[in-house]
């Protein structure tokens, strides 16, 4: 048998977890009465609204725009009226300022049509993805249209599509990849024929094999644009479908220190990232739906939802019949890399991919004791870092001396406290780190 | 933990079929003996009790594994206080003991009761007569370790008294010898060694480098190298104690060379030392070496930052 495509250094083997989601279809969830789209949704300046309370809006139209600096602006999900424009719940941060609208649900659903792109140039594709308000749905949030133009010297040949989702439970690219091969495709085409590159990488996890052969058929089945597709099989490892892992698992390139994929002529696209970019440029559909992986044994009804930017998670869990007795942790994200929810006020933005409830059995409560040095982190590290030693010297108080140790490179995949043996927090400890060595 | 105590039993049990019962008691004597100094400790410093992790199990099998069949029963008692209170908890605890404590108080009770540590070799029994050590006097039975003759009296005394190749490794893997409670059985202590490392718990570095440095520089010195494994405690110390957690360094590069100055240390001493074995030395030495091993080889970082951080 071939060897699967995968990055050489560290990575684990978390239980997958997907068979509670994989086999259900996106299912839309009816709109919610009430909406909270925050002004930030992607790395860069915040949006300025434009619109003030009491106006309405249609759905689809801008209520937000950067003026000034990288970002991408918002879209209202829903026709309404703008209810308040405030501090809401935040998945990340406490709270943060947000346009709350009040659904009309007269209001007639706004129809898309296709239409013909093959003519657009390279300026009207981008002015397209940037108008739909596109950002990396993966859950980086960097606006597309500016990862899409890539400084001058950098000469991209390279594009490769992340379908890896190595997280546990979290199936909605896996669903997208089923139901909207195509559109991811010609997606692809697009980023193509923007880049003027005439390769693409689809990179695909090998516990996916209906995935797999999905999107080969829909590449078969492509004839827009020019170019070749494959679809590239990956081991079953995580974290996978890490941008630098993945660029070096397909094309054996190598990302050094901070420098953007671009450095080495990739660049790298969500996979219903992919179906955002078709949905803007050949629907002319803005982004301002979702879909959410909602999962765990602490929720009634696991399922995929198809959801509104906006909508809060307890209109999520009164759809999906509540909450079970065993629920004992509320994940934004996934087991991994995700932040545990403090509210259930807190709404879904363009980047949320899964919301996870979790019971006791499916988290780990145990108090963490001290560090036995097994070097377990070490094995485990993607990034060749010692997680244990910045974690004592965070425990020391002495965070700034963190940084020769490669704090900043850590994208805190959560490996080290996957296979901790003494249960300690070390993702925590890096974050604490990063934050107090940057003050 | 408990896989490592679990790997632990069957040498243990081996033992008794060929020292007797005492080794049992011993063993017993030397983990209660631990764990108890462990609670105390913890209960007097204010700290959690911890005893339930399994570590000063460990450690009080350990001391009971690298001490001579036939000392008397407060022997590993002082042993324990000294590995659990002042190898351990002294030092900060779990974590943060920057020598073996097993070995610490295998140390210390060699520097204090010379004649019981070097003498209370028991021989073999034949006949599953586990029972029979135990009312006779110690004092006359004891036997020579097969180190102690090879380094003493030669080859020829050796061969005399062990018998000549192959049988003799045979009788040594399986653990037909004198020698301390828990280091004979070559083969069950390979045994759990492959266990641990096919669960994962354990890496082929230090290991492989400690043996294979061992036999490689006693075959440049001249001797046996399958007898240098074999014969001594090097097996029980490469598989269960060389590469303890807390003492042994964490990035691979630092392991291997960690692995070889174990080896080499335990050579020097056996050929070139007072003592007919090295190896617990030869890892108490290295032990504090860890940290420094670990500051000078990291592991390869995947994409390191050029010039600073960004902020």
């Amino acid at each position: 048998m071939k060897d699967l495509l995968t990055f050489p250094k560290g990575g684990v083997h978390p239980p997958a977890a997907k068979h509670l989601t994989a086999g259900l279809a996106i299912e839309v969830m009816p709109v919610a009465d009430e909406l909270d789209i925050f002004v930030g949704q992607h790395i860069g300046a915040p949006c300025t609204p434009t619109v003030a309370k009491g106006d309405s809006v249609a759905e689809g139209d801008v209520i937000g725009t950067v003026t000034k600096g990288l970002g991408t602006p918002i879209h209202a999900p829903v026709a309404g009226k703008v209810k308040a424009i405030g501090a809401v719940a935040h998945p990340m941060r406490v709270t943060a300022p947000a346009i709350t609208l009040q659904t009309d649900h007269e209001a007639p659903a706004r129809v898309y049509t296709r239409k013909d792109w093959a003519g657009l140039d390279r300026a009207a594709l981008l002015a397209a993805i940037n108008q739909g308000g596109i950002v990396g749905v993966g859950g980086a949030g960097f606006p597309t249209h500016a990862k899409l133009s890539p400084p001058p010297e950098a000469k991209i040949d390279t594009l490769i599509l992340n379908g890896a989702e190595c997280e546990p439970y979290i199936t909605a690219d896996h669903r997208q990849m089923l139901e909207h091969a195509a559109e991811i495709v010609e997606g692809a085409r697009i980023i193509m024929a923007v880049l003027g590159v005439s390769r693409c990488h689809i990179g695909i996890e090998a516990n996916k094999p209906d995935a797999i052969a999905a999107m080969q058929k829909a590449v078969r089945e492509n004839t827009v644009g020019a170019g070749t597709i494959t679809v590239d099989v990956l081991k079953v490892k995580y974290p996978q479908g890490s941008e630098k892992q993945l660029i070096q698992s397909i094309t054996g390139r190598k990302v050094p220190g901070f420098a953007l994929p671009s450095a080495v002529g990739v660049v790298v696209h969500n996979v219903s990232t992919t179906k955002a970019i078709f949905d803007a440029v050949v629907l002319g559909k803005p982004l301002y739906e979702k879909v959410v992986t909602i999962s765990g044994k602490g929720i009634r009804r696991p399922a995929n939802l198809l959801v509104r930017v906006g909508t809060r998670l307890n209109e999520i869990v009164a759809y999906l019949g509540g909450v079970t007795p065993e629920l004992a942790k509320i994940v934004f994200g996934g087991p991994m890399m995700g932040f545990a929810a403090s509210s259930l006020e807190i709404p879904v933005t363009k980047t949320t991919s899964s919301v996870l409830f979790l019971a006791e059995d499916e988290i780990d409560s145990t108090p963490h004791s001290q560090c036995i040095r097994c070097g377990w982190c070490l094995a485990a590290c993607p990034m060749g870092l010692e997680p244990k030693e910045i974690a004592i010297y965070v425990e020391a108080g002495r965070e700034k001396d963190t940084e020769p140790f490669g704090v900043f490179e850590c994208f805190e995949c959560g490996c080290c406290a996957y296979v901790c043996p003494a249960k300690r927090p070390l993702v925590q400890f890096i974050r604490l780190a990063k934050l107090r060595a940057r003050k | 933990m408990w896989t490592v105590v679990a790997c632990l039993v069957p040498p243990l049990v081996f033992s008794v079929f060929i020292f007797g019962i005492r080794t049992l008691i011993i063993t017993a004597v030397s983990v209660v003996s631990c764990v108890a100094v462990e609670a105390i400790t913890q209960k007097c410093l204010k700290r959690p009790v911890t005893v339930k992790d399994g570590s000063a199990v460990i450690t009080g099998m350990l001391l009971a594994f690298v001490i001579p069949p036939g000392v008397p029963l407060w022997l590993p008692i002082l042993g324990s206080v000294m590995a659990v209170y002042v190898g351990k908890h002294l030092l900060g605890g779990i974590g943060f003991n920057i020598f073996n404590p097993a070995l610490l108080g295998r140390a210390f009770l060699m520097a204090s009761f010379p004649v019981a540590m070097t003498s209370a070799w028991l021989p073999p029994l034949r006949d599953l007569a586990i029972f029979s050590y135990l009312g006779t006097p110690i004092d006359a039975l004891t036997t020579a370790t097969p180190l102690a003759v090879l380094k003493g009296q030669g080859m020829a005394a050796f061969t005399a008294q062990f018998g000549a190749a192959p049988n003799v490794y045979t009788d040594f893997f399986l653990g037909w010898r004198p020698g301390c409670i828990g280091e004979t059985s070559g083969l069950l202590l390979v045994l759990g060694g492959l266990y641990l490392l096919y669960r994962g718990y354990i890496t082929w570095h230090i290991p492989v480098t400690v043996l294979a440095t061992i036999a490689l520089l006693t075959r440049v010195a001249g001797g046996d190298p399958l007898l240098a494994v074999l014969a001594g405690g090097a097996l029980l110390g490469a598989f269960f104690m060389a590469n303890d957690y807390v003492t042994s360094p964490t990035s691979k590069m630092a392991q291997l060379i960690y692995g070889v100055g174990v080896g080499a240390l335990t050579v020097l001493i056996r050929l070139k030392g007072g003592y007919p074995e090295g190896i617990c030395y030869a890892i108490l030495l290295m032990n504090p070496l860890s940290p420094v091993l670990d500051r000078w080889f990291k592991p390869k970082r995947f994409a390191p930052l050029q010039g600073g951080a960004k902020k």
